[in-house]
C-alpha cells in the first residue's frame, strides 16, 4: 500500500480496498475496463492495482485520444502543413507522436513552422496575428476538447477569419466500447467510466452498455479513493446481477451532460461515416468531421489530403494492448526498441497512455529494484 | 491536454471571455460552455483546454489541485495555464 500515506483518507480507501476484498467472489475473475487515460494514468500512479484481489484484473482501455490516432493522420497533416504557407497548431502531447516520416517536432527541426498551443482559441489568434500565412489547429480529442473546437470554429466564422483552417481528429467514445465489446477476443464484466468526457456527454449516452450489453457502468472521478468506490460499486452490481449506469462523480458530472457543449459541437460537427482507429481499424460512425456550413474552415476540404495510411511497425502490438488483450509489457518491443525516450507507438508518448504509464510507475520501479539502470 | 484545471472567476468580460486565476497566474478562459451556469467573479470552473467545462465548488477545486499534484501533472498544469493566450496576454 505505498501511496497510503499521501493519500486524503487513508481509512477511507482502507475500507473500499476491504469491502473490493469481501465481495470479489474468489470463484470468479473479474475483469473490469477503465475507458479513460486519465484513469489508467490514476491507477499506475496510484498503484492502485496493489490494493485489489489477484482475481480483480483493471483492462486499459482506448480513452486516450492520442494513442488511438493512425499515424497516417499525422503525416496527412503534416503534408498540409509542407504545401506552404501554413503555421501547423497542435497540444503539446502531439509534438513527439511519431508519423511515417517522422513527428511534428522532428518536421521542425526540419524547418517547418510548427507550433504548441495550449488552447485552439490561440491557434486563432496565431491566425489573427499571422494574416499572410494559414494557421492549421490540429484539432484531437473525444467529447470533452470538441466543444472547445467547435466555439473557435464558431468564433472564426462570427469574425470573418479566413486563414484559420481546423484539421479535425475528433473522435467519440460510445463507438469505441460498442467496437470493444463486439471484439471476439474481449471479455469485460464491467467499466468505470470516463470522467470529464461525462462532463459533456452525461450518463444517458451508456444505457445502452447496461440494457443491451448487460454489463455494468461507472461512471467515475479520478482521486484513489474515487476510483476505488467506482470498483465497489461495479462489484455490488456484478454480485447481485445488476447491470445499471451509476455516476460516482456526482460533483462534477450531471446526468444529463453539458447541454451547451453538446449544442456547439452539432452546430459544427457531423459524425463521419467511418474513422480508423490505431490497432482497432475502421469504426463505423466513430469521429467528427466539419459541417459543410464551416468548409471554409475545414482543412480536409481547402487542401488535398493524400489519405496516407501507414501499417504499425509489425512487431509493436498498440493494437492489442489497446484493446486491453495485451499489457503493456507483454508486447516485444516493450522497453526494449519502444521507451517514452524513443517511443514507436503513440501509447508510449502519452502520459495517459498506457504504456507511458506503466514504464514509468512499474518497470522504472522494478528496474531499479534490480539494481539496473532504466 | 485531458487534464481539468481548476480556476477561479476574477472578472467577467462581453463575448464569454472571463480573467481568471488559474495556477497562481492571471489569463483570460472562454467561458462559452457555462450558458446554463453562467459564473460570477469568485466561483471556481473546470478549465480545459483554455474552457471553462464546468463550474465546481471551492472544495472541489481544493481537491483537483491535490489530484493534480499527486497524479504529478501539476507542473504540466501549471505551463499549460501560464500559455494560454500565448502568454502575451
Amino acid at each position: 500500500m505505498k501511496f497510503v500515506d499521501e493519500f486524503r483518507e487513508p481509512e477511507v480507501i482502507a475500507k473500499a480496498s476491504a469491502e473490493i476484498q469481501r465481495l470479489a467472489d474468489p470463484n470468479r475473475h473479474y475483469r473490469l475496463m477503465e475507458v479513460c487515460g486519465g484513469h489508467t494514468h490514476a491507477i499506475y500512479r496510484f498503484g492502485l492495482k496493489d490494493l485489489l484481489p489477484p482475481n480483480v484484473e483493471l483492462v486499459h482501455g482506448p480513452g486516450c485520444p492520442v494513442c488511438v490516432l493512425p499515424m497516417g493522420r499525422i503525416d496527412d497533416a503534416l503534408s498540409i502543413a509542407a504545401q506552404g504557407n501554413v503555421i501547423f497548431a497542435a497540444f503539446g502531447d502531439m509534438m513527439r507522436v511519431p508519423g511515417a516520416n517522422g513527428s511534428p517536432l522532428q518536421h521542425k527541426a526540419r524547418g517547418m513552422d510548427i507550433r504548441i498551443v495550449y488552447s485552439p482559441s490561440d491557434a486563432l489568434r496565431l491566425a489573427v496575428q499571422n494574416p499572410e500565412k494559414h494557421v492549421m489547429f490540429f484539432a484531437i480529442g473525444f467529447e470533452t476538447t470538441a466543444p472547445s473546437t467547435a466555439l473557435t470554429l464558431m468564433r472564426a466564422k462570427k469574425d470573418g477569419i479566413k486563414n484559420f483552417l481546423v484539421f479535425s481528429n475528433h473522435v467519440t467514445i460510445i463507438p469505441a466500447i460498442r467496437a470493444i465489446l463486439d471484439s471476439p477476443d474481449m471479455r469485460i464484466d464491467a467499466f468505470i467510466g470516463p470522467g470529464h468526457v461525462s462532463t459533456v456527454i452525461g450518463c444517458r449516452p451508456y444505457e445502452w452498455i447496461a440494457k443491451n450489453e448487460g454489463r455494468p457502468i461507472v461512471v467515475s472521478g479520478f482521486e484513489p479513493v474515487d476510483v476505488l468506490q467506482a470498483i465497489v460499486m461495479l462489484l455490488r452490481q456484478l454480485d447481485k446481477g445488476d447491470a445499471k449506469v451509476e455516476n460516482q462523480y456526482t460533483r462534477v458530472v450531471p446526468w444529463e451532460g453539458n447541454r451547451a457543449a453538446l449544442k456547439a459541437i452539432g452546430e459544427v460537427f457531423e459524425l463521419r461515416p467511418y474513422f480508423e482507429w490505431r490497432g482497432m481499424g475502421f469504426i463505423s460512425q466513430s469521429a467528427l468531421s466539419i459541417r459543410p456550413a464551416y468548409a471554409e474552415w475545414d482543412a480536409e476540404k481547402r487542401f488535398q489530403v493524400p489519405g496516407v495510411r501507414v501499417t504499425d511497425p509489425k512487431a509493436a502490438q498498440c493494437g492489442e494492448v489497446l484493446k486491453g488483450v495485451l499489457k503493456p509489457a507483454q508486447c516485444k518491443l516493450f522497453g526494449k526498441e519502444c521507451t517514452p525516450e524513443h517511443p514507436i507507438g503513440a501509447l508510449m508518448v502519452s502520459s495517459e497512455g498506457s504504456c507511458a504509464a506503466y514504464y514509468n510507475f512499474e518497470y522504472r520501479k522494478a528496474a531499479a529494484l534490480a539494481g539496473t539502470p532504466s | 491536454m485531458c487534464l481539468a484545471i481548476p480556476a477561479k472567476i476574477v472578472e467577467l468580460y462581453p463575448e464569454d471571455q472571463a480573467l481568471v486565476e488559474v495556477a497562481g497566474v492571471r489569463r483570460h478562459v472562454n467561458i462559452g460552455l457555462l450558458q446554463e451556469e453562467q459564473p460570477a467573479a469568485g466561483d471556481w470552473v473546470l478549465v480545459h483546454v483554455g474552457f471553462a467545462m464546468s463550474k465546481i465548488s471551492e472544495e472541489q477545486a481544493q481537491d483537483q489541485i491535490r489530484v493534480l499534484k499527486m497524479l504529478g501533472e501539476q507542473d504540466a498544469a501549471e505551463e499549460e495555464a501560464r500559455n494560454y493566450g500565448l502568454n502575451d496576454s
